[in-house]
């Protein structure tokens, strides 16, 4: 039997019913193209984030000030701040693994320039900060440590704060502006950075020494880091022994006799990294799966269609066995009817999903990930399920009675 | 030679719940090529089933078929199936033609389950239109065809697999006078090319046309008598 000879009679039949034929494709397009843009909201989800973990450095640690019991009471981490400037000392001298480790403390406020003002977040740190998140000056310098020493009143500006304060078209490096009625030097603009996994504009945001940000924004609790320590490992390998030493050091500082008391945390960012990802897995997983439903529910809908079709066009069937239609060719009309209808729905499908993940990647500013892969897999899928949810009704038409089938109106 | 058809006791029994129907009751048969047999015979006297076994639409609950020498009592359904592809062309009485395809697909279909090849399925298609006289309504689907235009479209089917035996079961049941003589007159014309012919009937006068009449009761043949056949054309409008 020629494979291709039942193609043109399916297509001829399902084109005689073009609304139902598109109807009953429904199912396996919408289907197919959730499937495909489930997966796409995923992957696109994954990719930002680990996008955004990689901007914020490798060999990244976060030193944060922990939980203080006060009257049996138990603060959140951080509510209290336990590091002191002795801490970032005894870090950078004595834990070996460790390359570079910065304060960072920060204050909402605003910044006024000649034409504009903006309030956005102004951090206090070392220069040392740069390096361990991977991120650049692009025009003027960076305030070096004798700026610190010498409570130099220098500012570098992130990208939306330039955008804001002084608008396009003017260098600002070499103006002024003032933070707290106190007039600082622009002395450089950093490298346009994005978007954090959490969606904060990581351009909003202006870097002072942090000797004037002891001087000028941190207020009260002066022998304290009211913010945290970033700390650089040496490299990726020596990150998790970075980690065990500062734990040791800051345990030994605060007399912390048993671990589970720790008044601070150590943060590796590649766990929390590889945690959100594995977060990450799951939702795909369970999107692709609510998705794989819905085209077994298409796959139904065929069968649906098959039956009702193979009912109505009895008269025919008995027509084409009468001159002498085996059952093989009647069964494979019918399969074949299922398998265009699944397979044109997969390619429609196909085309839907590129469609709402290009849209939905746009909307949420994900990057665009149709998977190659998973494109195979729903299409051939369709395939699977025409053949699946064809054979029932193809085998009730190939068992037809071919008197039967000729007498029935 | 070797007859087209042989009947030896065949009998076939279906069963209605509790009773027995006979519907044939030991029948035996013999059609040699080239005749034109009339089967005649009232309602409920087997012709149909008769009609269906000959047909290879049903097989024999006992006896054997031997259809061109074969016997195929023993035939699976793929089997039968070529066999009414290959060796029988059917004629019905409600024509039976796919509705809304062109006569000319209609006539073709016999031969996209033989595998003919396309080119050689159109030219087959077209030469029996020819034959039947309907050269120019090749395109039209059967809704655009009077009835008699459709049972022609129909007897081209049955032939242009070129096959042993015309299977003819009521073919003037739902014709007028005139048109049913014209299609007997297209059976007599067949016939006298060479092909074997066999018509059910429960009409004498479309019975007259065939040079044998074989008539049935109560599943069994009571009578099988030759005769002059009618010329149709002499016979004009009025049998």
């Amino acid at each position: 039997m020629n494979l291709m000879q039942p193609f043109p009679i399916a297509v001829r039949a399902l084109l005689r019913n073009k609304t139902r034929s598109f109807l009953t494709m429904l199912g396996v397009i919408i289907g197919v193209g959730s499937v495909i843009s489930m997966v796409a909201v995923g992957e696109g989800a994954k990719s930002s984030v680990s996008k955004a973990f990689e901007q914020m450095g490798t060999n990244l640690l976060i030193v944060t000030s922990g939980s203080t019991r006060s009257g049996g009471f138990m603060g959140g981490m951080g509510s209290m701040p336990t590091l002191t400037w002795d801490d970032l000392d005894a870090i950078r001298s004595e834990a070996p693994s460790v390359r570079y480790a910065a304060p960072l403390m920060s204050q909402k406020t605003s910044i006024v320039g000649e034409d504009g003002n903006w309030n956005t977040q102004v951090n206090g740190t070392t220069p040392e900060y740069f390096p361990i998140r991977s991120w650049r000056v692009a025009e003027g310098s960076m305030f070096s440590a004798s700026d610190i020493e010498t409570n130099a009143k220098v500012v570098v500006l992130g990208q939306t704060v330039v955008s804001h304060v002084f608008g396009t078209g003017v260098d600002p490096v070499g103006k002024p502006v003032r933070i707290r009625g106190t007039p600082y030097q622009v002395i450089g603009i950093l490298e346009k950075k994005g978007q954090s996994f959490g969606g904060t504009d990581l351009d909003d945001a202006a870097f002072v020494p942090i000797s004037v940000f002891r001087g000028k924004l941190q207020g009260g609790l002066q022998q304290f880091i009211t913010g945290v320590i970033f700390v650089g490992a040496g490299s990726a390998e020596e990150t998790f022994r970075a980690q065990n030493q500062i734990s040791s050091i800051l345990a030994d500082r605060h007399h912390i006799a048993d671990r589970a008391d720790d008044d601070f945390a150590v943060r590796n960012l590649t766990e929390i990294a590889s945690a959100r990802q594995q977060g990450m897995n799951t939702l795909t997983g369970l999107l692709a799966a609510i998705a794989v439903v819905s085209l077994l529910v298409g796959g139904i809908g065929i069968m649906n269609i098959m039956l009702v079709s193979v009912t109505e066009r009895t008269r025919e069937i008995g027509i084409r066995m009468a001159v002498g239609a085996r059952p093989v060719h009647i069964m494979a009309q019918f399969l074949v009817e299922a398998m265009t209808l699944s397979m044109t729905g997969g390619l429609l499908g196909i085309g839907l999903g590129f469609g709402v993940s290009k849209i939905l990647a746009d909307n949420l500013v994900w990057a665009f990930v149709v998977r190659s892969d998973i494109v195979a897999v729903a299409f051939l899928f369709s395939a699977a399920v025409g053949v699946v949810f064809g054979l029932y009704p193809a085998r009730k038409a190939m068992n037809l009675d071919p008197i039967e089938a000729l007498r029935y109106e | 030679m070797k007859p087209v058809i042989r009947l030896e006791g065949v009998s076939k029994v279906y069963r209605a719940g509790e009773t027995e129907v006979h519907a044939l009751a030991g029948v035996d048969l013999e059609v040699g090529a080239g005749e034109f047999v009339a089967i005649m015979g009232p309602s409920g006297s087997g012709k149909s089933t008769l009609m269906n076994i000959l047909g290879c639409l049903d097989r024999p609950t006992t006896g054997r078929y031997l259809l061109d020498g074969r016997d195929v009592t023993t035939f699976d359904r793929g089997r039968l199936a070529e066999e009414r592809n290959r060796t029988i062309g059917f004629v019905f009485q409600g024509f039976n033609l796919l509705a809304r395809t062109s006569a000319l697909e209609n006539v073709e279909l016999p031969l996209v389950y033989s595998g003919a090849p396309r080119r050689e399925r159109i030219r087959r298609a077209r030469e029996a239109l020819d034959r039947v006289g309907l050269t120019d309504r090749a395109h039209h689907a059967p809704s655009q065809l009077s009835g008699g235009q459709q049972q022609r479209v129909a007897i081209a089917r049955a032939l242009v697999t070129s096959p042993r035996l015309i299977l003819a079961d009521e073919p003037t049941g739902n014709l007028d006078t005139r048109t049913s003589i014209d299609v007997m007159a297209l059976f007599q014309d067949l016939w006298r090319a060479g092909l074997t012919v066999l018509v059910v009937t429960h009409e004498p006068d479309v019975a007259g046309f065939a040079a044998r009449v074989i008539a049935t009761r109560d599943g069994r043949i009571v009578s099988d008598a030759c005769q002059t056949a009618r010329d149709a054309r002499a016979a004009g409008g009025a049998p």
